[in-house]
């Protein structure tokens, strides 16, 4: 083998990785996986602390508006449920995947609209 | 000082160690300051000189620096895709503060910043804020769909959105309890079990000492999972607020 040969043979090597790399990444790029986050552990230790957040979120935002208005105890208990929904709702959505998002499916990726289409159909059970 | 220094609790003590003033702000220098100060440099150092000789073929420190960027920059990737590229600074700058936070705080007679709540209470209302404004930047006024779950009918809207922007606002609050909550129960925990092994003498000890033996390894995991949590929770905002539902 000649070293012209070797060197253009290495040239398309270089270009079909280099072609197979965008792929790749292109790929990786596009899909947000909720697998990465839900490692056994790790997913485990989030649970507990969205539930507590969120109910402590509201009955501060419910403490608060008894204290502008006067209005004690109502703002607090309404704001106790919702936070408690709301908690829940963490709960739910870190433990079937939806990841972090408020709303109930994963964030749109931007191209794929089939899939999310596709995705949103089978969560509302069209 | 006998009792003071038994108790599992005096180990987050912050103590003052240059008294410095500034106006009628009290800006010590203190024992978490200087502990950051490490961290940071440690960091810093670790990456600079690990990077130093940028051989082909990587030595240990090489591919200790190599493998911590790569793992952050595939977190990224991942969560976010190809436009979270940008913020990978930000995000690697706080995986490896934390990161050497918890591990600096494993050095016995060490103190862990990230025990304190203020310290990651300010990390995550960072982290917060630059999400939403992120998300405002791109989306503008747009952003506050991301309150109203699609496929919800218009009459469940005043109950919903409160829940979402509770649900929203619980963010920073949970991303900085767990942190330090992970971080004060494994460091009380492993003292209380210490305790127990010197009050018990030699024969009964023997239980408790194994425990903290199995317990330190149990933190060292803890140090890099939260470290990581707090990272990849990071990466799920930043996401959240690049891609609106």
């Amino acid at each position: 083998m000649t070293e012209q040969d070797q060197s253009s043979e290495l040239k398309d090597l270089d270009a079909r990785l280099r072609k197979a790399k965008v792929t790749a990444d292109g790929a990786a790029g596009r899909t947000p996986s909720h697998r990465s986050g839900r490692n056994g552990l790790g997913f485990a230790m989030r649970l507990g602390v969205e539930l507590v957040s969120a109910l402590a979120i509201g009955v501060g935002i419910g403490l608060l508006l008894d204290y502008w208005l006067e209005t004690t105890p109502w703002f607090m208990l309404l704001f106790f449920i919702l936070g408690s929904v709301a908690g829940f709702l963490n709960v739910y959505r870190a433990a079937t995947g939806i990841g972090q998002g408020v709303g109930y499916r994963p964030a749109r990726t931007g191209d794929r609209p089939a899939a999310d289409k596709a995705e949103a159909d089978r969560r509302t059970g069209v | 000082m006998a009792t003071q220094g038994h108790s599992p609790l005096a180990q987050f003590e912050i103590k003052t160690l240059i008294p410095l003033k500034l106006g009628e702000t009290d800006v010590s220098f203190t024992n978490s300051a200087l502990f950051m100060t490490l961290a940071v440099s440690i960091a810093v150092m670790f990456l600079l000189l690990g990077m130093r000789k940028r051989e082909l073929v990587p030595g240990r420190w090489q591919s200790m620096a190599e493998l911590s960027y790569e793992f952050i920059a595939n977190l990224l990737r991942d969560t976010v895709g190809a436009e979270g590229r940008k913020y990978f600074p930000f995000v690697f700058s706080l995986f490896m503060f934390i990161l050497f936070g918890n591990l600096l705080g494993m050095i016995p007679y060490s103190f862990t910043f990230t025990s304190h709540v203020i310290v990651t209470f300010a990390m995550a209302i960072v982290v917060f804020i630059g999400v939403t404004i992120l998300g405002f930047v791109k989306h503008g006024m747009h952003f506050f769909s991301f309150f109203v779950p699609p496929g919800v009918s218009v009459v469940l809207w005043p109950l919903m959105i409160p829940i979402e922007i509770i649900s929203y606002l619980s963010r920073p609050i949970s991303l900085s309890v767990r942190l330090f909550a992970n971080l004060t129960a494994g460091h009380t925990m492993l003292k209380v079990f210490a305790g127990f092994v010197v009050s018990l003498g030699i024969v009964g000890g023997v239980l408790p000492l194994a425990f903290v033996v199995a317990l330190t390894g149990l933190e060292f995991l803890i140090a890099f999972l939260q470290a990581y949590v707090f990272t990849i929770l990071t990466c799920f905002y930043i996401n959240d607020a690049i891609h609106l539902h």
